[in-house]
């Protein structure tokens, strides 16, 4: 008996070329930038004006110009710090734990994907900088000695495991998305004359594209992969224990490590697809990144999000189970207490939206899936922004039981990092290739008896 | 290298290269390297190259990672300024895993990388020799050094185009 097996899905449509690849890639870095594009800068960079005033303010003024109170110290700035790190773990999980599944689907999509994690990695790592009030006193977090003495930082804290994990984070994948950029800098080197030439060809490190020099370079790849993977995992495990090792009822629970990692790749996943079909349309890039991405993206969504409402259903079930009557409180608080609206958003957003994504025809939707990725990226910053205020806002002493409302100061920061994003997402659309070529030309063919 | 005389074969697709690299070493001719624009499986062993082996850098940059973490985090903490924390011991070792485990994977990405830079004299300083412009776009390219090889200019290009190259082409460099 003899057995066919059936040859996958072409990964790239439209029958191009390796040839094809390179053009229809370097146009965009290569061209001038488009009316589009220079119209999205401008409103990035005034966005990142605004808030850089609202940052210099919360320097110059101090931490009053947000909404804090005595008894909610934490509100905004570590929502959107968890929020930002969240998002940039979809980018490692495109590059790394896909490369490991051998998913070859994330060629097209994982050099924008790892862009993002650097720049969300960026932005969140601003609101430590705000929240520090006096932001040139930031080394006091590294392990010195202080000049009085040989003090060092307290190795215990979670918020020192906090800077260990988010700067180890950020270079490594500033490492790992270089090393994948090297071979399409000398693409653009090869084709670029004058100082541009100058320019890609230091930029791409001399690279000749030999074979023991590629062979070296996917052993690199994969074992980078290799320890990104539980890099990532740790960065926001780390992230939940700043919540889970203090003493707050609604915020001491064993569940938060998986329970954050899944929200992190829920909205990564959200705002990768966001800015995937962005750039689809702006660049053309239909034929790169294909209806099936986004169906297989929307699928992933959908898992993670199914993950996040079961630990939702979870924490309720234990605090209840606990019988320790502050636990039951907190959650019965968080659900319909004044902050229920908020908590209404979070279970609509995250656990029922992502749900119609079981219809194949909502799947591969462009406009459905656009709206759905914005709408869980809503929900997942009002998870922290529940799990956070909610559990703070009403503690042991009801005298002291307060609402919290967020002030200008708020909003302008929070403003101040999607400029930030934007501006940064935006340069490197226009002055890197934003898709993969060397990994692209390599799944062009899905057999071998195809010929380019 | 100074003005060594290069035959450069100029192929269209990577199964041709490939099965070309076989037929070239089998029609014993020595090949300087074969450039390709993406990573083709298997083209090292088709070379006779040995495995690359980065993994050993990556190990050995990961442990020496670990050691200095323990040792950072045991001596600050544990010999010079023993700090009490809620009456627990000086050296806590649970509470350290994490410093440990990113300092690690901190110092095996970074060796690692820095090994491979080394290892293939990657730098923003580097001046490649270019056989051929198409290299990164998309041509598949075998170059064969004439000083290192016994066999004629004319016999190496015949061989050369029988296995399939589209373009035979004489570079010096």
């Amino acid at each position: 008996m003899q057995v066919v097996s059936p040859i996958r899905e072409k990964l790239v449509t439209g029958g191009k070329t390796y040839h094809n690849v390179t053009e229809d890639i370097c146009k965009q870095v290569e061209g001038e930038p488009t009316k589009e594009w220079k119209i999205a800068f401008g409103v990035a960079l005034l966005v990142f004006a605004y808030g850089g005033y609202w940052v210099g303010r919360t320097w110059w003024q101090g931490l009053g110009v947000w909404g804090l109170n005595k008894t909610v110290g934490w509100a905004w700035d570590i929502t959107n710090f968890v929020w930002w790190v969240g998002i940039g773990h979809a980018g490692t999980l495109i590059s790394a734990i896909l490369l490991l599944f051998r998913q070859k689907w994330r060629t097209s999509i994982n050099r924008a994907a790892e862009a993002m994690t650097i720049f969300a990695v960026l932005c969140a790592g601003s609101f430590i900088f705000f929240h520090m009030g006096r932001p040139w006193l930031a080394y006091w977090a590294l392990p010195i000695p202080n000049t009085f003495g040989s003090l060092w930082v307290n190795f215990n804290s979670p918020l020192v495991w906090d800077v260990f994990a988010i700067s180890t984070y950020l270079s490594v994948s500033v490492l790992f998305w270089y090393i994948g950029l090297i071979p399409d800098l000398a693409t653009i080197r090869d084709r670029a004359t004058g100082i541009r030439k100058t320019i890609y060809g230091a930029l791409s490190f001399g690279w000749t594209g030999g074979a023991r020099a590629w062979a070296r370079y996917e052993d690199v790849s994969l074992i980078l992969a290799g320890l990104s993977t539980p890099l990532v995992l740790s960065v926001h495990t780390i992230v939940s224990f700043d919540f889970a090792t203090s003493v707050i009822p609604g915020w001491h629970t064993t569940i938060f490590p998986p329970y954050f990692v899944a929200g992190a790749i829920f909205s990564g996943f959200a705002m990768v697809q966001n800015l995937m079909l962005i750039t689809r349309v702006v660049f053309k890039m239909e034929d790169y990144i294909t209806i099936e991405h986004i169906s297989l993206m929307n699928k992933v969504i959908t898992i993670t999000g199914s993950i996040v409402g079961v630990a939702y259903i979870t924490e309720f079930f234990i605090a209840a189970y606990s019988g320790v009557q502050y636990e039951s409180y907190a959650f019965i608080n968080r659900a319909t207490g004044p902050l229920w609206w908020s908590y209404a958003m979070m279970m609509t957003c995250n656990v029922l939206s992502p749900q119609i994504f079981w219809f194949k025809a909502l799947r591969e939707n462009i406009v459905v899936s656009f709206v759905i990725a914005v709408v869980v990226n809503i929900g997942m910053w009002f998870e922290r922004f529940v799990i956070i205020v909610t559990s703070l806002h009403r503690d042991y002493l009801p005298s002291s039981w307060t609402y919290f409302t967020p002030r200008m100061g708020d909003i302008g920061d929070y403003l101040f990092t999607f400029g930030l994003f934007f501006t940064c997402f935006l340069l490197f659309a226009k002055f890197l290739p934003v898709i993969n070529m060397a990994e692209v030309k390599a799944v062009l063919k899905t057999s071998s008896e195809d010929k380019k | 290298m100074a003005n060594n005389k290069f035959l450069i074969g100029v192929y269209n697709d990577e199964d041709t290269i490939l099965h070309a690299v076989s037929d070239v070493r089998g029609g014993g001719v020595n090949i300087h390297e074969v450039y390709t624009p993406y990573a083709i499986h298997g083209m090292d062993q088709a070379l006779g190259y040995k495995r690359a082996s980065m993994g050993v850098a990556a190990f050995l940059f990961g442990i020496t990672g670990t050691a200095l973490a323990f040792l950072l985090t045991f001596w600050t903490l544990g010999f010079d300024w023993p700090m009490n924390i809620g009456g627990k011991n000086f050296i806590p070792f649970p509470t350290n895993i994490p410093i440990v485990f990113e300092l690690t994977v901190l110092l095996a990405s970074y060796g690692m990388a820095f090994t491979f830079f080394v290892m293939e004299g990657l730098g923003p300083t580097t001046k490649p020799v270019i056989f051929d412009q198409r290299i990164t776009d998309d041509k598949f390219v075998m170059a064969i050094d004439l000083s290192k090889n016994k066999d004629s200019e004319k016999n190496i290009t015949e061989i050369l185009s029988k296995s399939g190259a589209v373009e035979v082409n004489v570079k010096e460099v």
